[in-house]
């Protein structure tokens, strides 16, 4: 196929559930080769997403091309070149690792020794050669994810969907599964991540679409979308909550915008710009004003700081407020 | 041009069928050899049920000549009956897993997910009926049809047991959960297998029942395999199965596949 189409095209997708707006008119495209991570809260659409491009169901109004096929309609040739893991797919509990890969690559219809050779290799490239012939059912949850997207990589696909690949991991399984993704980028697949981890995204991904309930409502890199949320943080905690509004009186004069409080643990943060430089200012003047401060400290914004820029709430928030997530549904 | 060329995507599509058929048959025994409670529950089940009726109640029904001879034949029919429940259960099972997304996510045919496990369903039927047959053997049981008939009575058992795989498995993707699935085998699977003449003679029911159950095609299917193995008459029970079986099975394996997809 020619170069100028996108290997990912969404054009104007949108997918309603009776009344409910899982999707609101989503375009994207995605280059070959690229990784595209999608960024949002449980239950904004991530997975209807992933479902709709990965041929599992229909949008009901716009369109949506994988290299080049619909995935609406040519839903074999979608079949035959994409890659599905992390939540929305799934292991046989009851097959070992090994015979996992084998079934799914004799649904690929490989030959039986194809199918014997590609488990093989999967299974060393991640590190379950040991457990390959135990059942799934066996296998921690970090195991498990690694034999996920094993599977899902079977027949080297062109594009891979990865949806919430390491939700519910633990820092170092979710650290080891990063470095897997990593070369699979490097080998040339072209991959859509979605996850709920403003850093995993920030890890992983060439560009990042911040979807929230059905709609993207910001596009970019990880830097630019940093920028949105202003340059730098200055958080300082407060010593007694009676100082509280005499430090953000003192804070106000070194940024453009209001500071943020958190009551219960007394700590003023502000956005400001070339914050090193002003942090010994704002020592003295927190000094002179009388404010004995118990915490100082500089950091860099994170895509948390990004999604309360954009949204006015943090991920959390959004999450804990509609419990009904995408993630059970259809 | 155009006609070969269909012909050939027809054949290729029907050679693939026919493998994932195969392979998902092949994934549903594996899985059988790995839950040995599933195969304990099939087998001893229905010896408590050969045991209890030859032992206990055998002595109080009267068939003209022998009870164990009258009474395998239509244990056989009823165990291969209540092993197609789990055809509807494992299918429950699977669409309550994410594993149905990964299966629908492969350029694979969507038919053989319920193919295949109707195929794999079978041959562990036809390996508890050899369990049957052998249990039948110790406590008293005998051809007396011909060598033929006796050949013959296992691949019948299975034969009939089609419609009511396919049966089960719609009822499966129909059901929220395994356990759902299991009670809507057991209330159909239940009356067919008692209103019939596997147990006792139709004569000896009351009046009103006898039209029912001789018109069950459970009845038909016990007197087929009654009269393999003993001889006597047997081609209208014969046909009167095989009407039945197909039927059966031209309704619901495509409501099966329907359903399937619909709950997927």
């Amino acid at each position: 196929m020619t170069t100028s189409v996108p290997t990912i095209d969404v054009r104007n997708v949108s997918k309603r559930y009776g009344k409910i707006e899982a999707l609101n008119d989503v375009s994207l495209q995605v280059e070959q080769g690229a990784i595209l991570g999608m960024l949002g809260p449980n239950g904004a659409g991530k997975t209807t997403l992933v479902k709709i491009l990965s041929s599992l169901i229909k949008p009901s109004s716009g369109y949506a091309t994988v290299a080049g096929y619909d995935v609406a309609k040519q839903t074999r040739q979608v079949r035959s070149i994409i890659g599905l893991a992390g939540q929305s797919a799934a292991v046989d509990e009851n097959l070992t690792g090994r015979e996992n890969l084998v079934l799914v690559a004799r649904l690929y219809h490989m030959s039986r020794g194809e199918s014997r050779t590609r488990a093989g290799e999967l299974l060393e490239q991640f590190n379950l050669v040991e457990s390959g012939d135990r059942t799934a059912k066996t296998y921690s949850g970090g195991m498990r994810r690694r034999l996920d997207l094993a599977a899902s990589l079977v027949a080297r696909p062109q594009v891979l969907f990865l949806d919430e690949p390491t939700t519910g991991l633990d820092p170092r399984s979710r650290n080891d599964l990063w470095d897997v993704i990593r070369e699979l980028v490097k080998a040339g697949t072209t991959v859509l991540l979605t996850t709920q981890y403003l850093d995993e995204a920030d890890q992983l991904a060439d560009r990042i679409s911040v979807i929230d309930r059905g709609s993207l409502i910001a596009e970019g890199t990880a830097s630019e979308l940093k920028q949105r949320a202003g340059s730098e943080f200055i958080a300082v905690q407060a010593q007694e909550h009676d100082q509280i509004s005499k430090t953000v009186e003192v804070m106000r004069r070194f940024s453009t915008e209001e500071p943020a409080v958190t009551e219960h643990d007394r700590r003023i943060t502000v956005s400001v710009t070339d914050g090193s430089a002003l942090l010994a200012g704002i020592v003295r003047e927190l000094d002179s004003a009388g404010v004995a401060v118990t915490d100082l400290s500089m950091r860099q914004p994170t895509l948390d700081d990004v999604f309360l820029a954009l949204t006015g709430r943090t991920a959390e928030e959004t999450a804990e407020g509609d419990g009904e997530g995408e993630d059970g549904g259809d | 041009m155009a006609v070969t060329e269909l012909v050939a995507n027809l054949r290729a599509e029907a050679r693939w069928i026919v493998q994932d058929t195969t392979t998902m048959a092949w994934r549903n025994l594996v899985v059988t050899t790995r839950s040995p409670e599933l195969l304990t529950f099939v087998t001893i089940q229905p010896i408590m049920f050969v045991l209890l009726f030859v032992y206990v109640f055998g002595g109080a029904i009267q068939t003209g000549g022998s009870y164990t001879d009258f009474l395998i034949p239509g244990i056989i029919i009823q165990t291969v009956l209540f092993g197609t429940g789990q055809t509807g259960v494992g299918l429950a099972d699977d669409l309550s897993k994410g594993i149905v997304d990964r299966y629908r996510s492969l350029p694979m045919a969507r038919s053989a997910v319920i193919a295949g496990r109707v195929l794999g369903d079978m041959v562990r039927n036809f390996f508890v009926v050899g369990v049957m047959l052998a249990v039948g053997l110790a406590v008293g049981f005998r051809f007396h049809g011909g060598v033929a008939g006796a050949i013959a009575l296992p691949f019948f058992a299975i034969f009939f047991s089609i419609a009511f795989h396919f049966m089960m498995a719609y009822f499966g993707a129909r059901s929220k959960t395994a356990e759902s699935a299991n009670v809507a085998s057991f209330l159909v699977i239940f009356p067919i297998t008692f209103l019939s003449s596997a147990f006792v003679p139709v004569a000896t029911m009351p009046g009103w029942l006898q039209p029912i159950a001789k018109s069950n095609p459970m009845t038909y299917g016990v007197n087929t395999a009654r009269s393999l193995a003993q001889g006597g008459p047997i081609t209208e029970d014969l046909l009167l199965s095989i009407a039945w079986i197909v039927g059966i099975t031209a309704v619901f394996a495509p409501l099966a596949v329907y359903q399937y997809r619909r709950a997927s």
